[in-house]
């Protein structure tokens, strides 16, 4: 990575400026240039680095530079303090219902990776002593419905299903009364994979929201995607209202800059986040950690 | 906004088109560095003609010093697709698949994807849709196994093509890009006498990591083509010039779509006008 050691660069940045007073406009000026590359390189929205860089310039500007601390540090400790700010401060968790079952729905663009962090989901929370069961929705993607099934069987977590030739929508109600009837305390809802410009699909995620009323709607995100991120959120946010997002392939070397533009669009807590194919795969999110990653820390 | 004088503001305004289509910042700099000096030289004061110059700089890069045809003729061919999770490796293969067959010739298919679930169900939907058969076992068997399995079978049907299906991987992974560093010792080994097409699936969705995708997974494999998925959404895929350029690989089909018929070969013209339009 080409900015990789951010830290090095903008510590010679300010090497001149050891024993000075304060960091003056221009002083910041060159350092917030290298950080918006680091940003840009790191794949977060264009939009959202200007209005990033702005708010920290704003906040460098004027301020102290300590005796212990090299002024190239200081700044870097703003951006990383405002980085998480904007990542949300703290490590959001499962909201349940205090009438069950809780009902997750998992939604997102094709091979983000819902029906693997379906099955991982089940993991945790089955681990935690609920009880969850497994709702076969993607009726258009060749052996989604097998894939779930195949799933399940290796957690041990039922999974319904009622092939593909019913809807979506009666699909997710029947499978809501199934885990009423048999005492599933958290029911996961696996989609299809859609585009958010999708007006037909997008429709068919809006019907089973007002006939289900799910708990937790999240927006499963590629950690790997681009600028588009920005795009994606919005529309799945405004469209369909979410309530948390979970990042996935994580595992990779991507710096995830999506993270942050995602979470700054929508407003929404990224809550979990995918480290691997594996069931097991799947972390809480730690607002600080991914900031360092993004900056290439 | 309409532009009508070339200025620092107008240039400002294509290199933040060229960030958000994901184009990167060191393609950028690049890219609008050599329009600046045409322009200088060229003297150029219009820009619509300013606009012209960009394609052809873009168009450049896509450009490489390889063929943008798939390569599978005389008889026997093999195509090994590989990429990272979720591209749409299983789904192009499909596509492919329809194509090839639609073109008179014999095609196989090697379910060469043992560990994701359902890997196996999923391309033999597959092979059904288009009409031809799937060499496979079951989930969790040697991969290397199944494609030596699968080139027997091809020799013995005399099957025109054989399309291996690999399972997705990320690419800093060393011990899985090493399992398919096996499935191509095997294939140089047991069908020397096929064309070999080697086809890397990029998904437009992702942002600079692609290029890394690309850079590590030619260490493994002689990558002779991309196929650029998901174009059918609103990402612009422009991380492939980068790509590109700095590989030397050519973008042989793109995916526009979810069904049989959506892959069209690939335009870097069309590619570069969508980039640069509203969306
Ligand atoms: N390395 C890695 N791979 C993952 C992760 N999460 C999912 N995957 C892989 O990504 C690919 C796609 O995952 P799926 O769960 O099928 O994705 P999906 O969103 O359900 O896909 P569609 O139903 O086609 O839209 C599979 O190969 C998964 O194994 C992760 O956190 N890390
Ligand atoms: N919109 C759109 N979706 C696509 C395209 N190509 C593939 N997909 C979808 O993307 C998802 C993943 O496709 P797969 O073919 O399973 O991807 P893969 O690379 O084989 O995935 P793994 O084997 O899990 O690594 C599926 O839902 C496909 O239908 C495309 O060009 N456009
Ligand atoms: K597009
Ligand atoms: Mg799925
Ligand atoms: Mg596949």
């Amino acid at each position: 990575m080409i900015f990789e050691g951010l830290s090095e660069k903008l510590q010679g940045t300010f090497k001149k400026l050891k024993g000075k007073g304060k960091l003056s406009e221009k002083d910041v000026k060159s350092a917030m240039r290298e950080v918006k590359l680091a940003l840009l390189e790191a794949d977060v929205s264009y939009k959202v680095v200007k209005d990033f860089i702005k708010k920290v310039t704003e906040r460098a500007v004027g301020h102290e530079v300590l005796e212990s601390l090299t002024p190239g540090q200081q700044v870097i400790k703003i951006v990383n303090e405002e980085l998480t700010n904007l990542m949300g401060n703290t490590q959001s968790k499962i909201m349940f219902s205090s009438k069950p079952p809780t009902i997750i729905l998992l939604v997102g663009l094709q091979g983000a990776g819902k029906t693997t962090t379906g099955g991982k989901l089940g993991a945790q929370l089955k681990k935690l002593g609920k009880r969850p069961l497994l709702v076969a929705c993607d009726v258009y993607r060749p052996a989604a419905i097998k894939q779930l099934h195949v799933v399940g069987e290796k957690l041990d977590i039922p999974v319904f299903s009622m092939g593909d030739k019913v809807s979506p929508v009666n699909i997710a109600k029947a499978g809501i009364e199934h885990g009423k009837k048999y005492g599933n305390d958290v029911v996961i809802i696996d989609t299809a994979g859609r585009l958010h410009i999708d007006e037909r699909l997008m429709d068919e995620l809006k019907d089973i929201k007002s006939e289900v009323r799910p708990h937790e709607i999240m927006l499963v995100v590629d950690a790997m995607t681009g600028q588009d991120a920005v795009n994606v959120a919005d529309t799945f946010n405004s469209e369909l209202g979410i309530d948390g997002i979970i990042l996935t392939k994580l595992d990779g070397d991507t710096r995830g800059g999506a993270a942050l533009s995602v979470r700054a669009v929508t407003g929404k807590p990224i809550k979990y986040i995918g480290m691997g194919e594996k069931l097991t795969d799947l972390e809480p999110f730690y607002p600080d950690r991914l900031a360092s990653r993004i900056l290439g820390m | 906004k309409i532009y009508t004088k070339v200025d620092e503001e107008f240039l400002e305004e294509l290199e933040e088109i060229l960030i958000v289509s994901d184009v990167g910042m060191s393609t950028t700099m690049e890219i609008i560095d050599k329009l600046r000096s045409e322009i200088k030289t060229r003297k150029i004061s219009d820009t619509e003609e300013v606009k012209a110059v960009l394609k052809d700089i873009m168009e450049e890069l896509l450009t490489t010093s390889k063929d943008n045809d798939l390569n599978i003729s005389p008889s026997p061919a093999i195509i090994i697709v590989i990429g990272v999770n979720g591209v749409g490796k299983t789904t192009s293969i499909g596509k492919i698949a329809y194509n090839v067959k639609a073109s008179g010739k014999k095609v196989l298919l090697a379910a060469g994807d043992t560990f994701r679930a359902a890997a196996i169900d999923q391309l033999k939907i597959w092979g059904e849709r288009v009409g031809v058969n799937v060499i496979h076992q079951q989930e969790g068997s040697d991969p290397a196994a199944i494609i030596y399995d699968a080139i027997q079978a091809a020799k013995a049907r005399k099957t025109d093509v054989l399309i291996c299906d690999t399972a997705g991987r990320l690419h800093n992974k060393r011990n899985l890009m090493n399992e398919l560093g096996k499935v191509f010792k095997i294939i140089n080994r047991e069908y020397p006498e096929a064309r070999k097409e080697v086809l890397l699936v990029l998904d437009a969705t992702t942002g600079q990591n692609a290029i890394q995708q690309a850079k590590t997974f030619k260490e493994v494999a002689d990558i002779t083509g991309i196929v650029l998925t998901k174009l059918d959404g609103t990402a612009k895929g422009g991380v492939i010039l980068g790509v590109t350029s700095e590989l030397d690989i050519p973008v042989k089909f793109v995916g526009v779509g979810e069904g049989i018929q959506d892959l069209q070969p690939f335009n870097p013209k069309d590619f570069v006008e969508a980039l640069l339009s509203d969306n």
